[in-house]
């Protein structure tokens, strides 16, 4: 218990580590935000803005008269009071209701994808390597690799391509059909089939791509516990060879991969919310895309925190289950 | 924190292969010790009659991942250095064969404004593989000063280190890097800089724990008995050993940086005026080339960055195979078995 106390007190830091990168990256960077921003409205709308106005945008890119201590601790204060700014591409909606209203759609994309991919590659990974050197694993195991290597929104504009493009199987992009005026937004089954057939292609994208780390770590792991004698042991007594190898081996392996979980999540993550902007999706990540091109910058930072907050979110859950599964850190962890 | 000892059941090829993973920093290369990586360039009874060079040089061409990973890696950079000269037009500029389709003429097509695609690769080629370059060294740079320091001296400077060590690998480093990136100035030194601010963590964790385990060792209480002096061990004590980690490492770091280079500029966080294998890809999304039915304004870009990372993981694994006997006598072992079955 004590394990996890201190666990939660270092997350708490770093959340407040990434509330501070936020609040200095601005006021660290070289140039003028603001003067960007200001020379890029006048040459929109073409006319000179107010003073006051002036002073607002470069309030809200944190320049202000105040000492920097001052602004900090009013920064944080807001933050606490989930108050992140206006958002100036949907202006005037704030960041946080933005934010909330995104949320939903990318914690199911990403999260059910994670998931799948996670059981299915841990799973392919202990049957891998329970047949090493056989066809599954001389076929899969480069073939995954090289999926690996390739970068997430290329896969995404690939199958793009063929399967909605070309082939004209799955819609292009969108959470789900706009075009169609009879679909009511809500608990009914058109719309959650219409949701379902548009988030198959991005799903499909993420657990292509990440499937082959959590395959590859598994298989390694495996391998390793394989060679013990425990499952030698197993063996012998004529377990059957399911039991072994999920019960023994599998078992065992699998906490390098939780242990790992963590760390490949922010990568999947933030693979994840650039295949949302290949499918428009109207998720955080897309919301992301927007801000940068609108130059959104109290946006592009909710959406940093709000992401950073997950992530550290379920390395937490991660390190529970790790001691759930884990007896050894259960007793000897205890500082 | 402290879990070197989990990190280390992570078995090798685990690493490198998640996108923008800096993995590569090859946790399985830890299960080489020390002592087993000396021992990779002097194979008993041959050490003696070669010299260590031709020898090095044999190890490694009897290794047919890495000899495939070098091959790929090498076609690039000549890429990178001759590709430019091949080309019929220079990447920037435009010409009346507008969106055309690979043909002998503009080899892998052409933009909607006319613009070669080869020209463009070739010159991303350079513009990539320089950036990543630069943003491996500085990241194992960083990770081995971070590493060895918080290691070595162990105590409050190892709970400072660590500390922010953990949290730069906690937190999500595209989405770090795009913070970052959309603040700085567009342009190849933001992006560089970028890719060190957020590189750097894994190597440093992996460093960490190694030079943990090598300082308990006795070449370490002998060199300090001798009054060595803490740099002078932990540079020419500690550091020699793990060579190959370092090398891992480097090469992990080197397609993070790749992927996360292209990703940022995809999304136009670079330069778009400079061409390169992500704004190839960002120009191809803009002007909905995909929808138009343009491919070759998408494959050539996509595929020679998962070529090259395909190539460079391949070298992982072998300076793993090399550096850690234990692999190579798993795969002899695993044969013989077989035999006799």
């Amino acid at each position: 218990m004590r394990y996890l106390l201190r666990r939660l007190g270092f997350y708490v830091a770093a959340l407040w580590a990434a509330a501070t990168i936020n609040f200095f990256i601005p006021r660290l960077m070289p140039g003028d935000p603001a003067a960007a921003f200001i020379a890029k409205i006048q040459q929109r709308g073409a006319s000179v803005l107010s003073p006051n106005m002036i002073n607002a945008v470069r309030l809200q890119f944190g320049e202000s008269d105040e000492p920097l201590w001052i602004q900090y601790f009013k920064y944080l204060n807001n933050l606490l009071h989930g108050d992140m700014g206006i958002s100036i591409s949907q202006f005037p909606s704030r960041v946080s209701q933005v934010l909330i209203t995104d949320l939903p759609w990318t914690l199911a994309l990403v999260g059910l994808s994670v998931i799948i991919s996670f059981v299915l590659g841990t799973l392919l990974g202990v049957v891998v390597s329970w047949r090493r050197g056989g066809w599954l694993d001389t076929v899969l195991t480069p073939l995954l690799t090289f999926f690996s290597a390739i970068p997430y929104f290329w896969l995404a504009l690939s199958l793009v391509y063929i399967l909605a493009l070309s082939l004209n199987w799955l819609p292009l992009g969108g959470g789900y059909d706009t075009l169609n005026p009879d679909l009511q937004v809500g608990w009914n089954s058109d719309f959650v089939l219409s949701v379902l057939q548009h988030a198959f292609l991005p799903a499909f994208t993420i657990v292509i791509a990440s499937l082959a780390g959590w395959m590859l770590g598994m298989r390694n792991a495996s391998i390793t516990t394989l060679s013990e004698d425990y499952v030698l042991m197993a063996r012998a007594k004529g377990l059957p060879e399911r039991r072994v190898m999920l019960a023994y081996a599998a078992r065992n392996a699998i906490l390098p991969s939780i242990t790992s979980f963590g760390l490949q999540l922010g990568f999947v993550v933030a693979g994840s919310l650039v295949t949302e902007i290949i499918f428009n999706y109207p998720g955080i990540g897309f919301t992301l895309y927007t801000a940068i091109i609108s130059l959104d910058y109290s946006m592009i930072e909710g959406v940093f925190l709000i992401i950073a907050l997950a992530i550290l979110a379920a390395n937490f859950l991660a390190e529970i289950a790790y001691v759930l599964l884990d007896p050894r850190v259960r007793h000897e962890r205890g500082n | 924190m402290q879990q070197p000892d989990i990190e280390s059941q992570t078995s090798r090829s685990s690493n490198g292969q998640r996108n923008g993973a800096p993995a590569g920093a090859t946790p399985g290369a830890i299960l080489a010790n020390g002592a087993a990586i000396q021992t990779s360039g002097e194979k008993p009874g041959e050490a003696s009659k070669q010299t260590p060079w031709h020898d090095t040089l044999q190890v490694l061409l009897g290794n047919p991942r890495l000899v495939v990973g070098l091959c790929i890696v090498g076609f690039f950079v000549l890429l990178a250095l001759v590709g430019p000269f091949l080309a019929r037009q220079g990447p920037t500029t435009l010409s009346h064969d507008l969106f055309q389709h690979p043909s002998l003429q503009h080899w892998l097509g052409t933009t909607q404004r006319g613009e070669d695609i080869f020209s463009q690769i070739a010159y991303g080629a350079r513009y990539s593989l320089l950036i990543s370059f630069g943003a491996a060294t500085g990241s194992t740079l960083l990770s081995m000063l971070f590493g060895l320091t918080a290691g070595y001296f162990g105590g409050w400077i190892d709970e400072v280190l660590s500390f922010l060590i953990n949290i730069f690998l906690t937190l999500p480093g595209l989405i770090l890097a795009v913070v970052i990136a959309s603040f700085a100035v567009r342009g190849p030194l933001s992006i560089l800089l970028v890719l060190l601010v957020t590189g750097w963590a894994y190597g440093a964790r992996v460093l960490r724990s190694q030079t943990l385990s090598i300082r308990s060792r006795e070449f370490v209480a002998a060199a300090t008995t001798m009054g060595e002096g803490s740099w002078r061990i932990i540079f020419t004590e500690i550091l020699p050993n793990m060579i190959a980690i370092v090398a891992a490492g480097f090469v992990g770091t080197f397609i993070y940086a790749i992927l996360t280079e292209v990703t940022l500029e995809f999304l136009g966080l670079g330069d778009i005026t400079v061409p390169t294998w992500g704004t190839i890809l960002y120009w191809a999304q803009g002007d909905a080339a995909l929808l138009a039915g343009g491919w070759w304004q998408f494959v050539p870009a996509g595929l020679c960055v998962a070529i090259l990372c395909a190539g460079l993981t391949f070298i992982n694994f072998g300076v793993d195979e090399i550096a850690n006997p234990a692999l190579r006598q798993v795969g002899k072992q695993r044969k013989k078995r077989k035999v006799v079955v």
